[in-house]
């Protein structure tokens, strides 16, 4: 990684409703964090430092979706400040696991979880960054993969394109050689639909994916779920199948709900 | 009267997003709150109606940091239901992807979030400036334990490759022995993080603590035990419900939890210190000898020294377990789930980790309640920070507001987990 500036980019980690997890894999780069350090000004990133530096940055690192009034407004003072923004993660670029409560009424998730339900301020859905501001470039993932944040950051800091694969996890699982576990094991699996970069984690440990990384452009998700209903799933089945992290991308959200009427 | 106000806007090196207000007028504290602004992300609800299998992949995604004493709390609480008991070479997994999860987290916090307060800097950044060693070492310690997690669980933020009944998979003898190695070197690397962290200078702040933690008649507490405290306490986890509260406080409209009496009570490393000294390592046990860190500590700001004894019985463990590991076992065993009401409590790396749930007999989940560990310090936290400032009212400003940063820090909070139990207020910029 080198930048092309004499002067070390800004670099800013946002968090919105999430788990820490995709900025989480920033420190987990335990063999580039050092480096990372010395060719980025790592100015705001609470997570890691008490030292907060003021905008503009250079870069925005953004985790976490919109589930609240203040978010809302939160995330445009952001965009404001960031020459680029990139959103990291299920959360930030499809609503995260939060997202379910969009399918429901969510003061009855209140009721259930709080005693003091009036003490509780939350939108009714949980959005993704991109319903509210102008997003640079979305990596996928819950959680992302460390090593394309930081080919998304060395991309960036070296304006050029970041490479990243945007084919299905299915493709990983051919490259890697993995026999089909639906095929072969009648296991129920997303791949066939889902975004690459886990490197088809889940089927080398001998499961079907779940989705992680959200829905492949162009996936044809009726005809994998014609697939489930000939391998004996039930309507309920399929819907709870793509409704997981990334419930509330577009692909995932209509099919879902097309079984569910 | 002089009085001063101190605030902390955005709590830093903590998980999660808290803030800190303190009034002081003359001598005495008008107001003190720590609060949590973290948005509402509603699990409990939307368990409800999701298969049993799944819980483990939802309920890893509450926390990055410590997602195994998720997935393993959950896991525990499904075979409760299901009348399995996991024993074996499973069970001995389970304990090291839990050394993986411990390793990890514990360095995390020792070396990037919270020595930077002992040696006043900002960040771990910084120290590296002026000690690049220190902080290279650090973090291969620290991905050493994320390696474990890695391999046994398939990635180490929300790894795949837990489920009910044990594992989707077993990777080879050879993955394993590779780290073994490594491990050696993580085992020295902490018996200097102890030597390190007795070291370090710690502020006069002793209090009569009600500690809790797991404990187990053969081993120190990763998954299973009863529940005990150093006030008496003796319970199966069953019975946590009826042995804690969530409380409405006044002053700061929150729900704490607290124990019979009402009162706030100290989970997490100190605590199983404490209250399971006998069950650690030899090596693990030599050490605290050797730098005079016996049990009973009443100290928080000494937690840090707690993680770093846990550190080296982690890695003591996970050799232990390695070499023994009889590596021709199936992943996993099958059962029927008949439904009802199932209990799991671990140790996650901050302290106990509590799950219940209720599922019918179709597998669906009826209903669930996750206690997590921040949300049991909470009102402990907040009486350190009272205590805190009681004894030390007359230091500058600055110096108080960062020692009461770190006073906090001592307990490692993971505010993302902790959301459900907290009025959310919105104060940051």
């Amino acid at each position: 990684m080198a930048a092309t500036k004499n002067k070390k980019p800004k670099l800013a980690v946002w968090k919105f409703a999430s788990c820490d997890g995709c900025q989480l894999s920033l420190l987990d780069c335990e063999d580039e964090l050092l480096q990372v350090a010395e060719i980025v000004e790592i100015a705001n990133f609470p997570e890691a430092s008490r030292a907060i530096q003021s905008g503009p940055y250079d870069i925005s690192l953004v985790e976490g979706s919109i589930t609240t009034p203040h978010d809302a407004e939160r995330i445009h003072k952001i965009r404001r400040q960031s020459k680029v923004l990139i959103t990291i993660g299920a959360c930030a670029t499809a609503g995260g696991i939060q997202a379910l409560r969009n399918f429901k009424d969510v003061r009855e998730f209140i009721n259930i979880v709080y005693a003091n339900p009036k003490f509780i301020s939350t939108l009714q859905n949980s959005t993704p960054i991109s319903y509210h501001v102008y997003v640079d470039y979305e990596l996928r993932g819950c959680p992302i993969n460390k090593y394309q944040l930081l080919e998304v950051l060395n991309a960036f800091i070296n304006n050029r394109k970041p490479n990243i694969p945007n084919t299905s996890v299915c493709i990983e699982c051919k490259r890697k050689g993995i026999t089909c576990v639906m095929v072969a094991e009648g296991k129920v699996c997303l791949g066939p639909v889902t975004h690459a970069g886990c490197n088809a984690l889940c089927p080398t440990y001998n499961r079907g994916c779940f989705g992680c990384y959200g829905p492949k452009e162009g996936s044809n998700t009726s005809s994998l779920s014609n697939q489930f209903e000939e391998m004996g799933l039930s309507n309920y089945d399929i819907v709870r199948t793509f409704r997981g992290f990334n419930a509330y991308s577009d692909a995932f959200r209509k099919e879902s709900e097309a079984y569910e009427k | 009267m002089k009085s001063k106000t101190i605030k902390v806007d955005y709590l830093a090196r903590v998980e999660g997003e808290g803030s800190l207000v303190v009034n002081i007028k003359g001598n005495k504290i008008k107001d003190l709150k720590f609060k949590i602004f973290e948005p509402p992300r509603f699990f409990e609800a939307f368990l409800i109606g999701r298969h049993y299998t799944e819980a483990p992949d939802i309920t890893a995604r509450i926390c990055g940091i410590c997602p195994i004493a998720y997935q393993m709390s959950s896991v525990h609480a499904m075979e409760r239901i299901a009348g399995v008991k996991i024993e074996g070479p499973i069970r001995d997994l389970r304990r090291l992807i839990y050394c993986g999860e411990w390793i990890e987290s514990h360095v995390l916090h020792i070396y990037l979030l919270h020595a930077p307060d002992f040696l006043g800097y900002e960040d771990a950044l910084q120290i590296a400036k002026d000690h690049p060693d220190v902080v290279k070492k650090a973090l291969e310690l620290k991905k050493i334990g994320n390696d474990i997690v890695n391999l046994l669980g398939g990635r180490e933020i929300h790894p795949i490759n837990v489920r009910v009944g044990g594992f989707y998979s077993i990777p080879s003898k050879n993955e394993f022995l590779l780290l073994l190695e490594r491990l050696k070197w993580a085992r020295d690397a902490a018996l200097e993080t102890v030597r390190w962290a007795a070291s370090l200078p710690f502020p006069d702040f002793d209090f009569d603590y009600e500690f809790v933690a797991l404990r187990h008649p053969d081993e120190y507490p990763f998954n299973e035990g009863r529940l005990v405290s150093n006030k008496g306490l003796d319970i199966d986890i069953s019975e946590y419900e009826n042995n804690f509260f969530e409380e409405h406080i006044a002053h700061s409209n929150a729900l704490h939890s607290v124990n019979k009496k009402g009162e706030p009570y100290f989970v997490g490393p100190l605590a199983r210190f404490n209250l399971n000294f006998d069950k650690l390592s030899p090596l693990a046990q030599e050490i605290s000898k050797e730098v005079g860190f016996l049990p009973p500590v009443t100290n928080p700001f000494k937690s840090i020294i707690a993680r770093a004894v846990e550190t080296v019985y982690a890695c003591d463990e996970a050799i232990r377990i390695i070499d023994n590991m009889d590596w021709n076992t199936k992943p996993y065993i099958d059962f029927e789930m008949p439904g009802g009401i199932g209990y799991g409590c671990t140790e996650a790396p901050r302290g106990i980790l509590y799950h219940r749930y209720k599922v019918g007999p179709d597998g669906l989940i009826q209903s669930a309640k996750i206690v997590p560990p921040t949300s049991q310090n909470q009102k402990q936290i907040e009486r350190d920070l009272y205590e805190f400032v009681n004894k030390y009212i007359n230091l500058p400003k600055n110096e108080l507001q960062w020692k009461l940063e770190q006073a906090i820090r001592n307990y490692d909070p993971c505010i993302s987990c902790a959301t459900h139990f907290l009025k959310i207020e919105f104060i940051q910029e």
